[in-house]
């Protein structure tokens, strides 16, 4: 057996680590390592509640109105208000336009690039991946980083600036839109869809969404194998083996997204089992976070979010990360764009992931689904503004009290769980979706999501930074500031 | 290209990544193109390259032994000292080194010395609270000079820690700086006081605020998403801070006071802890303590009752309200 340390790894977010043991030229065992840590959950005790939402956008420069959202919805429910309908609808479209950037950034920033590697200089797709995906000089790398500035323009109008806006608060958004600045947000999101229907599908968003199996999904694949980006991606999943690349757990969480002003959400929440293929209702109260593996205090054992601890321990034999092992009724889970598409149902990833299960291709194709079918949403919840209506109702002062706040960020479940006592925030604890997906092992010695899909991966001879952990680590899009904030 | 590419090495550390991912928002239809044309290459960004692992650590290690020419080393987020010193709260994946001892011999051979944002400038909101990992920033805690290199630190250039403060920071700041740095017309006069590029901390975010009209009157917002000037209620500091974000706007159109909410400082050293609630505005007296800048007390008290007194009722009714409930009279006479 022998042991290889990998990291830094680029083009996640974040610092990232990772120990591979490894026999035969496979993947025995993996500990994943956050190896930076600041300690967000300290720095908010004694806040004033409110204050929590200049502080908490900045837990991640790549999902900040996540934290902004679930924060939002914290204090929400701390205090007992509702944002007005406007103010759900304009939160709704900032989140899925940073969630939907986050996707495109993942897409051809952070995961495409490594099928230039000179590995695959023997593919017949190689040259081509090279000319549109080389970091730097490629020219669809290059479209869509001048098509994700104009996406955030978006986000300019509604938040003020992005990253880290205040314009989301407890009870709405800051940000009124008059009648005529809705036309030109819609045609922006018009632009944005033009790109992806030019460039990443090279057809209809809604010949997309309406892919109802695998198989329809390769027979369209197979009209124009390289045409458009996506399917350019699907040629290299069956050429470099990615549909059974990367096993997660087996169970999928989401806490719904995008609530509407009637209740409900446009995708479901819920836990999706591998093992019934089926959907089991939520039930937070069985969340618990195990530090026992982490640098951080398990004197109190397992906590739920409310009564959670954080406090940093480094000498801590067995520890070998900041981030804690959360759990669901004690079980690994894994959470993101996968878990919603199986939560809301979508044929094409429930028909994928009964076949493969959650692999490099599923993680992948529900993520790009994604850009499909949130689009659409967009431009109705836009459509759905009325002018001269309120966007924001006052906060109350948030003196004493329990709030929860759960949101779906691009990557998965994001929770948030404030104390306040007196005032002031007695305690904040902040589940991310990293969390969940590169958690550690737990007290019993169960690997996380991550650490179990790296098992058996290949590793090639000579490879110090073997491709396929790269490709197995990407899929999940992990932001590492996120993890342990 | 006749002259050799300008290397810039990008790094990151007790941050959240947001001025990479702000940076990427830069104003530009080619984002790679623009930077090359201007003679900056880019060595390694953790975002943007496609070297991970020992093919990075590879490359850290040429530029300390001089092997690679470093032109501008960006480090973006604050320095964690912590626990006592040892630097352990981060260290660089896959080398079991301290951030910080990786941050001090790399800015030993750097021509510049970059700090992107306001972690890496002061310490930042990582340094907020208790700040539990004795996070600081490259040659600041604060205000206080010192920070990880000292006061006393030059870069080969000559110069001190170039502060990029904000939080995040505007990509135009960034890019500017770049360029600048880059054709060698950026020196110690071009910097204020606090090693912030003057061409935006010359400015102060007042300057092109859509509600002048109600800060000239004191019509002033009550509650958020209300129209009127943030400074009396709603802890706007716009009137003191140095930036210049709304004559050079954000994502294309946006400022925090466009976003219907107040600046809260983020280009200033300390903006982590305001000593009051973000938005509420601290007063004494019922007279707001932090005056805008250049403005003795005594001038404000009297400026702002005349003012309140003479504000027109299209004014002071939208102040209030989250969208117009007064157009301003169209008259039917010519404009004089
Ligand atoms: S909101 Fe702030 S920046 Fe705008 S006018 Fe008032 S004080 Fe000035
Ligand atoms: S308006 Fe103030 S808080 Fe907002 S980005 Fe500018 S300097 Fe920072």
């Amino acid at each position: 057996m022998t042991r290889l340390l990998v990291g830094p790894f680029n083009r996640v977010e974040g610092d990232l680590e990772v120990t591979l043991d490894i026999d035969d030229g496979r993947v025995t065992s993996a500990r994943v390592n956050a190896p930076m840590y600041r300690g967000f959950e300290q720095i908010l005790q004694g806040k004033n509640p409110h204050d929590a939402l200049v502080y908490v956008p900045r837990i991640c420069g790549i999902c900040s109105v996540s934290q902004s959202v679930a924060c939002a919805r914290a204090l929400a429910s701390l205090g007992g208000i509702a944002p007005p309908p406007n103010g759900q609808h304009v939160t709704n479209v900032m989140l899925a336009t940073e969630n939907l950037a986050d996707h495109l950034t993942h897409f051809y920033l952070f995961f495409m690039p490594d099928f230039t590697r000179p590995v695959y200089a023997r593919q017949p797709w190689h040259a081509e991946a090279l000319r549109r995906f080389a970091p730097q000089t490629g020219e669809q790398t290059r479209a869509a980083i001048a098509a994700r500035q104009r996406w955030f323009t978006l986000l300019g109008t509604l938040a003020g600036k992005w990253p880290h806006t205040q314009s989301v608060e407890a009870g709405g958004s800051t940000r009124p839109v008059e009648a005529a600045e809705r036309i030109r947000l819609l045609a922006k999101v018009r632009e944005f869809r033009s790109f992806l229907e030019r460039e990443l599908f090279a057809a209809p968003l809604e010949l997309i969404t309406g892919l109802d199996s695998e198989q329809a999904l390769w027979d369209w694949h197979a009209q124009d194998p390289w045409r458009g980006d996506f399917r350019l991606f699907l040629s290299m999943v069956q050429s470099a083996g990615l549909a059974s690349l990367g096993s997660g757990p087996g169970r999928y969480l989401s806490y719904g997204a995008y609530p509407q002003p009637g209740g409900g959400f446009e995708f479901g929440s819920g836990v999706w089992l591998a093992s019934t293929g089926s959907l089991m209702p939520l039930d937070v109260s069985g969340i618990r976070e195990d530090a026992t593996h982490a640098w951080l205090s398990d004197a109190a054992g397992p906590r739920h979010p409310v009564e959670g601890i954080t406090l940093p321990d480094i000498d801590k034999p067995d520890a070998y990360t900041w981030n804690k092992a959360p759990r669901l009724a004690g079980q690994v889970i894994e959470t993101g764009a996968i878990a919603r598409q199986l939560a809301a149902a979508h044929p094409l990833v429930l028909d994928a992931v009964r076949r493969h299960g959650g692999t490099v291709f599923t993680r992948v194709l529900a993520r790009v689904l994604e850009l499909a079918r949130v689009v659409p949403m967009m431009e109705n919840w836009l459509r759905q503004l009325q002018p001269n209506a309120p966007y924001c109702v006052p906060s109350p002062a948030f003196t004493e009290g329990v709030g929860v706040g759960l949101s779906e960020a691009a990557r998965g479940s994001l929770g948030h769980w404030v104390v306040a006592s007196r005032g002031r925030i007695a305690n904040y604890q902040i589940v991310a979706p990293t969390t969940w997906n590169f958690s550690p092992r737990d007290k019993a010695g169960t690997a996380g999501a991550l650490e179990q899909a790296l098992e058996g991966a290949l590793v090639q001879p000579g490879e110090a930074t073997p491709v396929s952990v790269q490709h197995i680590v990407r899929s999940f899009d992990p932001c590492m500031v996120c993890t342990v904030h | 290209m006749t002259n050799p590419a300008f290397n810039v090495l990008w790094l990151q550390s007790g941050g959240c990544g947001g001025c990479s991912m702000s940076l990427l928002c830069a104003d530009t239809t080619d984002f790679h193109g623009h930077l090359r044309d201007a003679g900056i290459h880019l060595l390694w960004h953790p975002s943007l390259s496609l070297e991970s692992g020992h093919e990075l650590i590879g490359l850290l290690e040429q530029i300390v032994s001089g092997q690679v020419r470093l032109d501008a080393l960006c480090i973006e987020g604050s320095l964690l000292r912590g626990p006592h010193g040892s630097g352990r709260f981060h260290v660089l994946a896959g080398t079991g080194i301290p951030m910080i001892h990786w941050v001090r011999q790399l800015a030993a051979q750097a021509r510049h010395v970059v700090a992107v944002g306001s972690c890496a400038a002061w310490g930042g909101v990582t340094a907020g609270g208790s700040n539990p990992t004795d996070a600081c920033g490259l040659q600041y805690e604060d205000d206080r000079p010192g920070g990880l290199l000292g006061s006393e630190f030059r870069s080969a250039s000559g110069l001190p820690v170039i502060n990029i403060a904000g939080c995040p920071t505007h990509p135009g700041w960034v890019i500017d700086s770049l360029m600048a740095l880059a054709s060698e017309t950026l020196g110690d006069a071009d910097l204020d006081t606090l090693g912030r590029p003057r061409f935006y901390a010359d400015q102060l975010v007042h300057h092109g605020c859509t509600r002048n009209e109600y800060y000239e009157y004191k019509a002033s917002a009550e509650k958020p998403s209300d129209l009127g000037c943030m400074m009396e209620h709603r802890g706007c500091k716009g009137t003191q801070v140095h930036a210049d974000c709304n004559t050079r706007l954000w994502n294309g159109e946006g400022s925090c006071t466009r976003g219907g909410y107040a600046c809260i400082a983020c280009t200033e050293p300390g903006f982590q802890e305001p000593g009051h609630p973000f938005h509420e505005t601290p007063k004494f007296a019922g007279i707001p303590i932090g005056l805008p800048t250049d403005m003795p007390k005594a001038w404000f008290v009297a400026l702002a009752s005349l003012s309140k007194s003479a504000t027109p009722r299209r004014v002071k009714l939208n102040a209030v309200a989250d969208h117009l409930v007064v157009a301003p009279l169209a008259r039917k006479t010519r404009l004089k």
